[in-house]
């Protein structure tokens, strides 16, 4: 546990330090959403009616933004064959990995997602179905999108490599995630039925993500 | 405690690297790994370490703790520093401390700053790893390799970029980890300051000769 607990602070404080990529998810979302209305016109039912799904969106390529530098940082400064040499198991290590990205850009989209909605002109209601089915979703996100970062130091490709692998796996979640958003903001399908579906899918990714990933990291370094 | 290698053979890239290579090293032995570049040096030792896998042969190790692989018993220094910028020199050599070392719950108090201290970095602690030098960075990984024991050491040119100052402190370290009974294999090209170690030529390999090992 120690090791992992080392591992987890190790990770959170890169991302907040200067240079770690803990703020840039988040500025990322916060353009991509603004740019939003510009595009489409100030239409507001318009907005209104998309502005679950750009939320959604935006909050999908920010949380990519910074995934491909999970692995491919540890693995440009030796650090990854440390830990593949350590009596930790890796998959234990890419969880505990996971989760400190998590909470250093996953959850700050979540956080934002209340001021975000005025832009969108959701209402405090809309919002917080919005902010509510991030919360649940966001963790798939991060840890499907961790196959394609073990994926992508294990074939030496990076950047958009990653983003083509993710982007099709993640068609699920977001998928569910709109779906359970409006049906919380306009209905008539019960928020109930999509939330949890989406809730199922976080569940499986973990799981998947972290066994993948592993496995993916160590073919890799051959 | 014996680390041997039997009939290793490693294929990288479709291309066969070594094959028949033999060694034996005992506990308080240096193996010194030399050869032309691409020869294999490097490749041996990550292999050892458990980074690359064997195309044939096997590697057993006699005598080390049963319930732990060889990898875990050893400390592999290679090319690149396994350093975190942005954190400092004693953030840095912390992690490791706690990610490598399961035995003890709570590393001991004041083993950092030994470590440190016995590299020469005692007075940088606080110091953000993005600002230390080649040196520097190189003199941080060797505190690792002392402030958590393990018995093997894997070094990968250990010298590089080491002033001759620090050279001799690591022929130091290196005699005293030897002396308590430790093995060290090291990949290097020229004297690493150990007296008494065997020495294991790569790349002078032609089919059906195997390599040998001088003592």
């Amino acid at each position: 546990m120690n090791a992992l607990a080392a591992m987890f602070m190790r990770d959170i404080r890169l991302a907040v330090r200067v240079g770690g990529g803990g703020g840039i998810g988040v500025l990322f979302f916060l353009i991509v959403v603004v740019l939003m209305p510009f595009a489409i016109g100030p239409d507001m039912a318009l907005l209104g009616r998309i502005g679950p799904a750009i939320l959604w969106l935006g909050a999908l390529l920010a949380s990519l933004l910074t995934l491909e530098r999970l692995f491919a940082a540890d693995h440009e400064d030796g650090s990854l064959d440390l830990i593949l040499m350590s009596d930790t198991p890796l998959e234990l290590a890419v969880a505990a990995k996971a989760l400190a990205h998590w909470l250093t850009t996953g959850l700050p989209l979540v956080i934002a997602v209340p001021l975000l909605g005025l832009f969108m002109n959701l209402d405090g209601h809309a919002s917080a179905a919005v902010a509510l089915t991030l919360l649940a979703g966001t963790p798939a996100l991060t840890f499907i999108g961790l196959i394609g970062a073990a994926l992508s130091v294990a074939l030496r490709r990076g950047g958009l490599l990653l983003a083509v692998l993710v982007l099709p796996l993640t068609i699920p979640v977001l998928v569910f995630g709109v779906s359970a958003s409006n049906a919380a903001i306009v209905g008539p399908l019960p928020f109930g039925t999509p939330f949890t579906i989406l809730c199922a899918l976080t569940l499986t990714s973990v799981v998947i993500g972290i066994f993948a990933a592993a496995a993916a990291l160590r073919h890799g370094m051959e | 405690m014996r680390l041997e290698g039997v009939a290793l053979a490693c294929i990288r890239g479709g291309r066969e690297v070594f094959a028949g290579l033999e060694f034996l090293v005992g506990g308080g032995e240096a193996l010194l790994v030399t050869g032309r570049n691409g020869a294999g040096k490097s490749t041996l030792l990550r292999l050892v370490a458990g980074l690359v896998r064997p195309a044939g042969g096997r590697l057993s190790l006699s005598g080390g703790d049963p319930e732990r692989s060889i990898a875990e018993q050893a400390h592999y220094l290679g090319h690149l520093d396994a350093l975190k910028p942005s954190l400092t020199v004693g953030e840095n050599l912390r992690f490791w401390m706690r990610y490598l070392d399961l035995a003890s719950a709570k590393p001991a108090e004041g083993a950092e700053y030994t470590a440190l201290a016995a590299v020469g970095l005692g007075a940088l602690t606080e110091l953000p790893a993005a600002y230390l030098s080649a040196g520097q960075r190189r003199r941080l990984s060797i505190a690792r390799l002392l402030a958590v024991k393990r018995p093997i050491w894997l070094l990968d040119e250990p010298t590089s970029a080491l002033d001759r100052d620090a050279q001799d402190m690591l022929a130091g370290l290196m005699r005293e980890h030897l002396s308590g009974g430790g093995i060290i294999a090291a990949a290097t090209h020229g004297p690493i300051g150990l007296d008494r170690a065997r020495e294991l030529q790569l790349g002078a390999i032609r089919p059906g000769i195997h390599p040998g090992i001088r003592p």
